[in-house]
Order: structure tokens, then C-alpha cells, then sequence
């Protein structure tokens, strides 16, 4: 008796006139798979330098409702974290991911108190790092692994991600690229992707009442951008 | 889910009675319109990517075979698998499996509507589990137990007042008298509501907007992040999809992601876009244990090599039914199954069979607005036109229909007395009309009467005027 994926894939082959792709034809969409191209690409960020990109960025991740700040170093980082919880008169307190641990010295904000590790959904605001962000459309690419769990993109109230210049990239393309190129690198665990590949351009939202926009439907209702030097 | 698409006409006349329903089907325009025109006018290269993207669909589907098997190599090799299911009670079944094995009581859902299509709902709360809908829109029709009336805001056909009577009918344990009168009000209820539930979930359920063959990854859109806490609080990650949903790589998904949200929302994004590969990692700190991969045929396979193969082309956008002047006068449920607009009218009859939904494809006036805005070119109404076609072969049309069209056929096959006759007509009707231009009603007219005028015609004929115009030349 064949089973439900023999008869299924029999029937596309029935559907299509041919048998398994083999030979020549199938070692061409082997190749389409292991060295993907580029598709069109809109001109938007053809040809731009790396500040008129992050200007880009920034344009671009306002228009999602995301507020940005753009520091010097990493040790600036505290302090204006501090500052925007202030502004949005927010709760002096956040958890980090441990990715950050090593990166950024807190007691330059003393008032805030930081915590390390995984949401369990109690949690006010997060920091996490991106791995890119893309200047076509203000999007974060942000990674799972070890030390950058998931749920801090999603649980908190507020999100604040950090970003550093040379992590813009125009298009989304250029982000896989640059994926790809570090998973090659990297951590050499056999995956081609990390378990989760979040593509976030903005707070929560829906428009499920009356076509009306209302930010934080179930993720954050706050989204913060940090863009650093370097 | 029971299809009454054979009672569309009926469903279509209830619904432009509703009063309350035509209010909120008014937000269309502005909502999805002007929102899509505007985003697709800053892009210069729009219709050069429906293109490419048109391409990327088309060699997949060529290839679905080879692709589909890629993806499953990499999902297997990312710790997951592939369920192959050739009909919704196999998806059923195989979902009702991993949730016992889990031995799961309450089961969130992300949006899907391919859980819609093989009535997932029902049947997990005939065999005691609870599903738990977490997208907002989706949350609101499943606590009113109706179906969604939109493939992308389920809700459209409700007004703020009548969410806010489900809301207070059904969170008893809150106040009767709190405010429930912005967008806001409703947003912040029911995130406190679900918020517990996702944490409580021993499955969660998943669509997919697309399966990436290079990486064996599933990809979910979403605005809300209901999709993201689902899979990630959920211990086991089911994702549900159709497999036309598969598509070479990542850049090809990028290239039709640029479509999508402009299509749908009028977004250059959505908020979230999520490429999930496998369950947890050993080091990972979150994430399921489990993933899944629910593969659903349901007679798409046959639908490739034949003139409704473009449909399976179809992301899911919804741009044709926001710009379709049937659908913003009835409403999804009038299309009587889980797709509605032009895009369900070819669909629904390839899934569900011409006999059940023969008068969905008619429910038409040919505009063609839904082509020119589908992201992937499908010609929607020319595939509608072939369904026509198969129903009258069929000997499905109604009988007036069929006498009309014989009555017309041996007139228009004789010139000369199609010109008396169209002549007459025309002079005696617009003599009639002279005064008001107009006629309220008309024997033999009364379907068109019974809701609008009908233009009086000006005394000549088509024709006529058109003899005239060269004579003169």
C-alpha cells in the first residue's frame, strides 16, 4: 500500500505529464537551491553609502512607530536607555539578553535595575541585539540562539533592540547574505537557521476593530531602536 | 467547514438587508484601498516584482514534486516532520494525534486558514481539546461561533457595538459596566484574556504564509505577535499549511514578501515576519520541543496541469476581495465557505466541487478589478468564465438563465431581426422613460428593480446611433 506522500506526490507528477525529476533538470534546481540568487531588488537603497542608509533606517523605522536613537559607542547605551524609559514614563527596570551581559556596563544607570535572562511575560521592557537590520522597509532581523532567547522580542510591554552601523544592510537579501555567511562561519551546528528568525518592523499592532490601528494587540506596545557606532 | 454556497443568492439578499453589516462593511475603502494605493505608488518597481513574483510561483508549481521533497529533507534534518495529508480528515486526524500524544487539553491557534478549511475547531472540541484562537479578529468570530468573513480581518463584518456585546456576554468576570467604546478598549481586553492562555497551551497551531525549500522553514505574518507567543509558549509547534505554500528560497520568499503586506494591509512590512526552522535547540533558552508540519493536498495536486493552475499561485492577500464591488456589498459569509470574493470563487468550486458552489463564479460582474490588483497576476476572471462554462456544459445553470441565453442566441445569430427587435425595445422604453430617465420597475425585471433603478434607454439603439456615426463621416 503507498502511503499518503507517494500518492500525493504521484498525483503532482500525474498532474505535471512526467516522472521524477532526475539527470540534467534536477541538477539544475539542486543549484537554484545551494546558490540562491537575487530576484529584482527595488532601486530604494541601490547605490547608498552607509550614512544615507541608516538615515534611510531611520526614516523608515519611524514610519513603523519605532523611536530611535543613535549613540557614539556602546557605553552610551545605559545612560539612553535610561533616558527613554524616563521620557516614556516607564518603570526604571529591564531584562537583558545574556548576549548583552558582557557588552554593556549598567552602573553608568544606576537608577535602573537589570535583570539577565528569559521572559516569562511579567517583564516591563527588554534589550536584546539584532543581528541586522534592513534599511528598505526599518526592519530588525533578530536571531534565537544561546544567549538571545525569543520571548524577549515578544513578552515584555516594550522592546528596545540594538543595532550597530555596520549591521545595516539595504535590502532583505543582503540580510540573508549575511546569514548565510555566518551560519557557514560560525557555529558549524548543521543548521542553516537558527531555530527563529524574527523580521520585526515595528510595535504590536491590529486593526481587527473597525479597520482602526491600536498598538499592542499581544506583543510589545513600545518599540525602541538604538543604532551604535561600529 | 459545511459549505451554503448553494444558497449564495438567498445569503446575498439577507446580507444587503442588514443594515448593520453594510455600516461596517463601509470601512473597506479607507481601510484597504487608499492604504494599498498609496504604499504600491511609492514603489516604482511594483509591478515589475508581481511579475518576478508571478515567475517564482509558476516555476515552483512546475516543480512542486522536487521542492515539496527538499523542504521535508530539511525539516527532518532540523529535528522536525513532515505530516503528508491528502485530505482534511487525514490533517484532522494526524493534528488529534500529536495532541493526544501530548496529551494536550487546550490548544492556541495562530490564524489559519487552512485550519478553517478542514474545520479544525470543531473537531478538536468534539474530541475535548480547547482551542483557543489568539489572533484578535479570529478570538471575536470564535467566541460568536461563526466563521471568518475575510481571509485577513475575520471580523470585518462586525461593528464595535456588537464586539463589545460578545465581550461582555463572554468575559462574565469582569465588570458589566466598564467602557468598551474605542479600538483600545477591546485591544487591551483581550490581550489580558489570552495573555494566561498561551503560557497554558500545551500545542500551538500555526498557518504558514510560505515554506522555504532551501531551509526547511516555515514563515508566519503577522501584526499582533498572537502567531509568535503561540508557537513559542505552545511546547509543540504544529504548523498547518497547503503545499503551494512552498517556495525555492529565502530570496524568493523575500521577493514576495514586498507584495504581500502592500497587497493586504498597505504595509511596506507587516511587524512580524517569522522563519521558524525545527524545535529548540539543545543551548536554545526558549522555544518548542516539538515541530510539526501538517501537509495539506485536498485536491490541489489535481489542480495543477489544468486552467485553474494559476490559482494555486494565490498568497492569500486579499486584495481582490477589498476591491471587488460583490464581495463590499455582501460580505464573506454570503460566498457561503471558508473563501470568499473572487479569489473563493475559483477556489471554492475547485475545492469543494462545481455542483456545491456553481454560483459563486457568476456571483461576478466582470469588472476585473480583482486582476488588476492581484499581486500575482492570476486571471481570476477568466478561470471564473471557464467555471461558467463547465456549469452550463454541466447542465447546472438555472433554468431561466438557460432560457434567456437560448432566447438570446436565436435573435443575436439573426441580424436583421435582432436590429428590429433591440430597435423596438429601445423606443418603446425610452418613450415610457421620457419623464424620469428612469424605471423603478420592470416586468420581468424585478431582480434588477428590487434594488436599484433601471436607466431608461434614450430611443435608439446602439446600433442604430453607430450607423448613423459612420454615415456622417
Amino acid at each position: 500500500m503507498s502511503t499518503a506522500r507517494d500518492q500525493i506526490l504521484g498525483s503532482i507528477r500525474k498532474s505535471l505529464g512526467r516522472e521524477t525529476m532526475s539527470g540534467e533538470a534536477a541538477a539544475e534546481l539542486h543549484q537554484r537551491l545551494a546558490r540562491p540568487a537575487q530576484n529584482l531588488i527595488p532601486a530604494r537603497t541601490a547605490g547608498l553609502d552607509a550614512e544615507a542608509m541608516v538615515r534611510l533606517l531611520v526614516i523608515k523605522l519611524g514610519e513603523g512607530a519605532c523611536t530611535v536613537d543613535d549613540v557614539a559607542s556602546m557605553s552610551e547605551v545605559p545612560a539612553r536607555v535610561a533616558a527613554w524609559l524616563q521620557r516614556e514614563n516607564l518603570p526604571a527596570r529591564l531584562i537583558q539578553a545574556p548576549a548583552l551581559k558582557d557588552g554593556l556596563d549598567w552602573s553608568t544607570a544606576p537608577t535602573l535595575e537589570v535583570t539577565t535572562g528569559t521572559a516569562d511575560g511579567s517583564e516591563d521592557t527588554s534589550v536584546t541585539p539584532a543581528f541586522a537590520a534592513i534599511a528598505e522597509t526599518g526592519t530588525l532581523m533578530l536571531l534565537s540562539d544561546a544567549t538571545t532567547p525569543t520571548g524577549l522580542n515578544f513578552l515584555p510591554e516594550n522592546h528596545i533592540a540594538i543595532v550597530r552601523r555596520s549591521q545595516v544592510v539595504g535590502p532583505l537579501e543582503d540580510a540573508w547574505s549575511r546569514l548565510r555567511a555566518a551560519r557557514a562561519r560560525a557555529d558549524g551546528d548543521g543548521h542553516t537557521m537558527p531555530r527563529s528568525v524574527n523580521l520585526i518592523s515595528g510595535p504590536s499592532r491590529t486593526a481587527d476593530i473597525e479597520q482602526r490601528i491600536q498598538m499592542g494587540a499581544h506583543g510589545p506596545r513600545r518599540m525602541h531602536v538604538i543604532v551604535v557606532d561600529g | 467547514m459545511q459549505s451554503t454556497s448553494r444558497s449564495f443568492k438567498a445569503n446575498a439578499h439577507r446580507a444587503l438587508n442588514d443594515a448593520v453589516l453594510q455600516r461596517a462593511l463601509g470601512n473597506i475603502k479607507t481601510g484597504f484601498q487608499e492604504k494599498r494605493r498609496k504604499v504600491v505608488e511609492a514603489l516604482p518597481e511594483f509591478d515589475a516584482l508581481r511579475d518576478c513574483g508571478r515567475d517564482i510561483k509558476n516555476h515552483t508549481l512546475a516543480h512542486l514534486d522536487f521542492y515539496l521533497e527538499r523542504f521535508e529533507e530539511k525539516v527532518i534534518a532540523n529535528g522536525g516532520t513532515v505530516h503528508w495529508c491528502r485530505t482534511p480528515a487525514e490533517a484532522r486526524e494526524t493534528i488529534l494525534a500529536i495532541c493526544r500524544r501530548r496529551e494536550a487539553r487546550t490548544v492556541t491557534k495562530g490564524k489559519s486558514m487552512v485550519a478553517e478549511e478542514i474545520g479544525l475547531n470543531e473537531f478538536l472540541e468534539a474530541n475535548a481539546i480547547e482551542p483557543v484562537e489568539t489572533d484578535l479578529g479570529e478570538y471575536i468570530i470564535q467566541i460568536r461561533h461563526e466563521p471568518p468573513s475575510h481571509i485577513i480581518a475575520p471580523a470585518i463584518h462586525l461593528t464595535r457595538e456588537q464586539i463589545a456585546e460578545d465581550f461582555r456576554r463572554h468575559h462574565t468576570e469582569l465588570d458589566p459596566a466598564r467602557r468598551l467604546e474605542e479600538p483600545r478598549d477591546f485591544t487591551d481586553e483581550a490581550r489580558a484574556q489570552l495573555r494566561d492562555r498561551y503560557f497554558e497551551a500545551d500545542v500551538g497551531i500555526t498557518g504558514a504564509n510560505f515554506l522555504i525549500a532551501e531551509t526547511g522553514s516555515t514563515v508566519i505574518v503577522t501584526n499582533e505577535g498572537n502567531g509568535d507567543m503561540t508557537q513559542l509558549l505552545g511546547k509543540c509547534h504544529v504548523v498547518v499549511a497547503s503545499l503551494e505554500k512552498v517556495v525555492p528560497t529565502l530570496d524568493d520568499a523575500a521577493t514576495i514578501l514586498r507584495l504581500l503586506a502592500r497587497s493586504a494591509t498597505g504595509q511596506e512590512m507587516s511587524v512580524y515576519t517569522t522563519f521558524s526552522t525545527g524545535p529548540r535547540r539543545p543551548d536554545d533558552l526558549d522555544g518548542p520541543e516539538e515541530f510539526h508540519v501538517v501537509l495539506l493536498d485536498n485536491g490541489r495536486s489535481a489542480m495543477l496541469g489544468t486552467q485553474f493552475q494559476d490559482m494555486l499561485r494565490c498568497i492569500r492577500c486579499a486584495a481582490c476581495m477589498n476591491h471587488c464591488p460583490v464581495y463590499a456589498a455582501v460580505g464573506g459569509h454570503a460566498y457561503g465557505w471558508v473563501y470568499p470574493g473572487p479569489m473563493g470563487a475559483v477556489l471554492t468550486p475547485s475545492l469543494i466541487g462545481v455542483e456545491e458552489a456553481g454560483h459563486l463564479p457568476n456571483a461576478s460582474t466582470f469588472c476585473g478589478r480583482c486582476e488588476s490588483v492581484c499581486p500575482m497576476r492570476i486571471p481570476l476572471p477568466k478561470m471564473m468564465r471557464h467555471y461558467r462554462t463547465r456549469e452550463f456544459e454541466r447542465g447546472l445553470a438555472p433554468p431561466m438563465a438557460k432560457g434567456g441565453l437560448a432566447v438570446w442566441a436565436f435573435l443575436a445569430t439573426r441580424p436583421t431581426l435582432y436590429r428590429f427587435v433591440t430597435g423596438m425595445a429601445a423606443r418603446v422604453l425610452g418613450a415610457l422613460g421620457r419623464r424620469t430617465g428612469r424605471f423603478k420597475s420592470l416586468p420581468l425585471a424585478g431582480g434588477w428593480t428590487g434594488v436599484r433603478d433601471m436607466p431608461a434607454p434614450e430611443g435608439r439603439s446602439f446600433h442604430a446611433l453607430w450607423a448613423e456615426r459612420r454615415g456622417g463621416r
